[in-house]
């Protein structure tokens, strides 16, 4: 197969994994977004940040933007597989409400990253997001950029099953495979995560995980404590219920404590509990029928917890007037 | 009279919702223009749509509306006339329409004379009426799945709005939806043309404009541009006597005809090695996950080739660009497929058996491995049925079948391509050396997926078939599942059809009541719902008349395959003029009992002859008990156009007997005779179909 270089002659250099990464920050901050460091706790994908997650609810404008690596224990694959990672990074951008030329900034972006949109076929495909577990869900589009699906492009609708307004709009990239595109190499591993400037050594997204990937993959297929796993499960959830079943308390809250009370906590005691439901998942310890039922004990949390989030700050609202 | 010209510009529609939406629009706006008198039936209208917009130009359309007289009753002559003079009464009635009195029309009604007005609507501007109209039209479009985008949730609309334009000949009409009012510009190819406004001078413009904007607004158009380019591109790059051809699939050109507002075509090609892999996972990698055409040489095998349909156009070099990433993907997607090939071989499928405990088919019903034992124990009860009757079938290779079909749901193949089901577990069986029979009915054992799809093509992949779909039906139908309304979340509707398809369309000697008492339904309601579905089949697949199939199914529903023969011969001979006459005549004849038995007159047990006085009834009778026993070999010998051609001689005596003879004869025991015959001759001919039930033109 002849290079992207071959067929189109004198190219400048793609960017690194790294360059790609602070030009679609730039990018972003450039357009008003706040730049905020990936969250700390296991999560499958951007959209489960607080960040994001919480900070859609409500009627607080948000513009935002993060990178977020996000674990998919089964999707694993020991490294072997070129395109399929346990971990991968997506650059999150949140913007409440959507500005009407939301889609062109999403383009501008592309081009921003060196992709000369005159010289590529370019697509917004039908694809609606779901994620059942937060009650959250959205339509949109998955952007197909000469084949491949780049971007997740969603209008959120509801999330914790509670309807949204305004909505808001968020585009996440696939920070791996953009790279991989632009630097045109046939495995994630390939890809030149950086330039050291003074020697010219480049240091590739392999030598950076290829490690995490292998071991990874083997403790969530492999070693991970199926029973402990599931009192990990169990001791989550009962802290997390625990502190939801203090929400009852808000009415009676004193403006200080209410300020106070931990829901943030909870979200991430919830989160805890999602992933390891994912690890279990993969080790193949939940059975179909199980599944369904500790899937609902889950959404019980995450959406508890956007409940208490919204009422939380619309208690808040009504107190500070 | 102008022509009028409706866009409404929108960030990308889904394809699956374009064309309902703009044949929608169309509809709507016509009506609305109707409605609103401003439009006659005969205007010329055409609908466009692509990915951004949805369109609809009419010619012809009037500036103001056509007034309506309105005919208005008032007082009563009585009460609206004094002396000659109108009263008050008359005069606030006039005042009120805007009518002199004078006009005043004096009409009789059943109450006496009226007072009537003849007044006319006021005649409004058009652009007037259409802005008033048109957005609440737009807000009734059905969307399958629709959002909000705009603070405080004013409307939904299926993607957000971005522009309008409307316009009645040179003037813009004001019509305001989604924040915006529609002006005289429109957009043209986001990356071809960039953001600038397309003026449109007039309606008459806009495909043009359009064009000059890298846009082609008619779907027709660019659907043909697609296909010849995928021609002329295939020939392209069709190798020196290879023949290649691209594979037909409508519904893939469909897709990428609403996903283009500006198409092209590229070939791209992969690395033979990947030809190993099955050509249903091949296929369904292009089609289903990249929406690339497939390839085939001239004997129809896959050839390492796709093509891709851009929604851009650009030189050589360009081309060259999108090639490489386009095939760069697809190898992604193939070594990620082949991962799984091999991954999965690892567990052969009968060690797989046990892992369809863990996977639910339904709560109540259980698990997978114990719907396979059922369906196993269902091929048992069927292969004893249809080996007696000659149905040649290798049981053994069935019973296998039906213990692994299900296996391939724990694949990560299947997990990863849901859509090939089945199919890669007749793959497995056979790279797993499990026999070739055995491997063909697990492949085709979802089979017929619909009406239009083909059935399981070895008689133990029918019978799998039949007997999967049979258990989950009975399944269901003992849970009180069944289908109800609109309602159909287990998709039995479509099981039933798969079922009655294998029957009418293989050679499987089965009927409707055996295969519901083998699949342990207790519930007279399956059986119900299978004839209801044979129903289905003649009149949808098979295209017969309502009728007819009623006629036919009335005479039996059990045995698929004979169902079908009957209605094709009773359609093949209905046109015929004496065949009609002898369905009205038998029609008569049942009507004749009917009354008789309303009113208490009981008909003979059976024909006397020394009772038969008329010479008329004597043939009739002499003439039907002849053609009786003719007709019962025929219909024996499923002969059923010949033995319908039989019937229908009996023309002359029917209609003889009904001009000289009346039934309801004053005798008593002449009476019963003369009904006894009647009873006689519909029952002897009533074996292939239920002629009163044809309905009879004239």
């Amino acid at each position: 197969m002849s290079g992207l270089v071959s067929a189109v002659g004198e190219k400048k250099r793609a960017l690194t994994f790294q360059e790609l990464l602070f030009t679609l920050q730039r990018f972003w901050a450039d357009r008003g977004c706040v730049l905020q460091q990936p969250f700390d706790v296991e999560v499958g994908a951007g959209t489960m940040s607080p960040d994001t997650f919480l900070r859609v609810l409500g009627p607080k404008p948000v513009r935002i933007a993060y990178a977020q690596p996000s674990r998919r224990p089964a999707d694993g694959r020991y490294g072997e597989n070129p395109n399929r990672l346990f971990r991968h990074t997506q650059l999150q951008v949140v913007l409440k409400p959507p500005p009407v030329n939301i889609q062109e900034m999403y383009l501008e972006s592309l081009v921003a990253i060196g992709i000369d949109l005159k010289e590529h076929d370019i697509k917004f495909e039908e694809d609606n997001w779901e994620w059942p577990v937060g009650g959250a869900w959205g339509v949109g589009w998955q952007v197909m950029l000469d084949g491949l699906e780049i971007t997740q492009f969603t209008y959120f609708q509801q999330c914790g099953g509670m309807d949204l307004d305004p909505i808001s709009g968020e585009i996440t990239y696939g920070l791996e495979r953009i790279a991989g595109f632009l630097q045109d190499v046939d495995s994630i591993y390939d890809i030149v995560w950086a330039v050291e400037p003074d020697t010219g050594r480049k240091v590739t997204y392999g030598e950076m995980r290829l490690a995490e990937e292998e071991q990874f993959s083997a403790y969530s297929f492999d070693y991970a404590d199926v029973g402990s796993l599931w009192k990990h499960l169990e001791l989550y959830e009962a802290e997390c219920l625990a502190l939801l079943e203090k929400v009852k308390e808000f009415d009676s809250m004193d403006e200080l404590t209410l300020k106070r009370f931990p829901v943030l906590g909870a979200y991430e005691l919830a989160l805890k509990c999602s992933h390891v439901f994912n690890l279990l998942d993969a080790r193949g310890a939940i059975s179909v029928t199980e599944r369904v039922g500790v899937m609902a004990r889950i959404r019980t949390l995450v959406v508890g917890v956007a409940k208490a989030y919204a009422a939380q700050g619309e208690a808040l609202e009504v107190g500070v007037r | 009279m102008a022509d009028f010209l409706f866009e409404i510009g929108l960030e990308e529609v889904p394809a699956r919702m374009i064309a309902g939406a703009q044949a929608e629009l169309q509809q709507r706006v016509v009506k609305m223009l109707e409605r609103e008198r401003l439009v006659l039936p005969s205007a010329a209208i055409k609908s466009f749509a692509t990915p951004r917009r949805l369109a609809v130009w009419i010619s012809q359309v009037e500036e103001q509306q056509n007034p309506l007289m309105v005919e208005t009753l008032g007082p009563s002559t009585k009460v609206a006339f004094k002396d000659g003079q109108p009263t008050p009464a008359a005069i606030s009635f006039a005042n009120k329409l805007g009518v002199e009195v004078a006009s005043l029309r004096k009409v009789p009604t059943s109450k006496g004379e009226y007072l009537q007005a003849v007044s006319f609507t006021a005649a409004r501007k058009a652009s007037e009426v259409i802005a008033a109209e048109l957005p609440k039209e737009l807000a009734g479009i059905y969307w399958a799945k629709n959002m909000y985008w705009r603070p405080g949730k004013p409307e939904r609309f299926v993607r957000p709005v971005r522009w309008m334009m409307a316009m009645l000949g040179a003037e813009v009409v004001p019509v305001s939806f989604g924040g915006y009012e529609a002006g005289a510009v429109t957009y043209g190819h986001r990356v071809l043309f960039g953001d600038a406004a397309i003026e449109v001078g007039s309606p008459g413009e806009y495909e043009d404009a359009l064009l000059s904007g890298f846009v082609i607004a008619d779907v027709e158009v660019r659907r043909q541009r697609i296909r010849k380019a995928l021609d002329k591109v295939t020939r392209a790059g069709s190798p020196e006597g290879a023949g290649l051809r691209w594979r037909e699939d409508h519904g893939l050109v469909d897709k990428l005809t609403q996903l283009t507002e500006w198409p092209s075509v590229l070939m791209g090609g992969f690395e033979k090695e990947y030809l190993a892999l099955p050509e249903e996972v091949l296929v369904t990698v292009m089609r289903d996950h990249q929406s690339y055409f497939a390839v085939e040489d001239k004997e129809g095998k896959l050839a390492p080739h796709f093509l891709a349909v851009l929604n851009t156009e650009t030189d050589e070099a360009g081309m060259a660009v999108i090639r490489h990433g386009n095939e760069r993907v697809l190898r992604a997607r193939f070594n990620d497929a082949r991962f799984f090939w091999e991954f999965d071989q690892r567990v052969p499928l009968v060690e797989r058996v046990k892992l369809l405990e863990n996977v639910t088919f339904q709560k109540d019903l259980g698990s997978y491995a114990a719907k396979s034992e059922r369906v196993r124990e269902l091929c048992h009860r069927l292969v004893d049925l249809a080996a007696k009757r000659g149905f040649a079938v290798d049981s053994n290779a069935l019973l296998d079948a039906a213990a692994l079909a299900k296996t391939d749901l724990t694949t990560e193949l299947v997990k990863e391509f849901t859509e090939l089901q089945g199919e890669v577990g007749g793959l497995y069986a056979k790279a797993q050396g499990l026999g070739e029979k055995t491997a063909d009915a697990i492949y085709d054992h979802y089979r017929p997926e619909s009406m239009e799809a083909a059935i399981a093509r070895t008689s133990e992949g029918q019978l799998l078939a039949i007997a999967d779909k049979a258990d989950t039906i009975a399944g269901m139908f003992r849970l009180g599942l069944e289908p109800t309304g609109s309602k159909d979340p287990f998709a039995l509707r479509r099981a039933a059809n798969g079922v009655v398809k294998t029957l009418a369309e293989s050679e499987v000697p089965l009927l409707l009541s055996e295969i519901s008492k083998a699949a342990e339904s207790t519930d007279e309601k399956m059986i119900a719902f299978f004839r209801e579905r044979l129903e289905f089949y003649l009149r949808e697949a098979k295209g017969q008349a309502y009728d007819v199939v009623k006629a036919v199914l009335a005479a039996g529903s059990e045995d698929v395959r004979d169902a079908v023969a009957r209605t094709e011969a009773v359609t093949a001979v209905r046109g015929s003029e004496d065949f009609a006459a002898v369905s009205a005549a038998f029609k008569r004849m049942k009507n004749i009992l009917a009354q008789a038995k309303e009113k208490g007159i009981a008909a003979g047990s059976n024909v006397d002859a020394a009772l038969l006085t008329e010479p008329t009834e004597k043939a009739l009778a002499e003439r039907s008990a002849e053609l009786a026993n003719r007709v019962s070999t025929l219909r024996s010998e499923k002969n059923y156009k010949t033995a319908l051609e039989q019937i229908a001689t009996l023309r002359p005596q029917v209609d003889a007997f009904f001009d000289a003879v009346m039934v309801m004869a004053p005798d008593a025991e002449v009476r019963a005779n003369r009904l006894a015959l009647l009873d006689r001759v519909l029952g002897d001919f009533s074996g292939i179909a239920d002629f009163s039930e044809i309905v009879v033109a004239g």
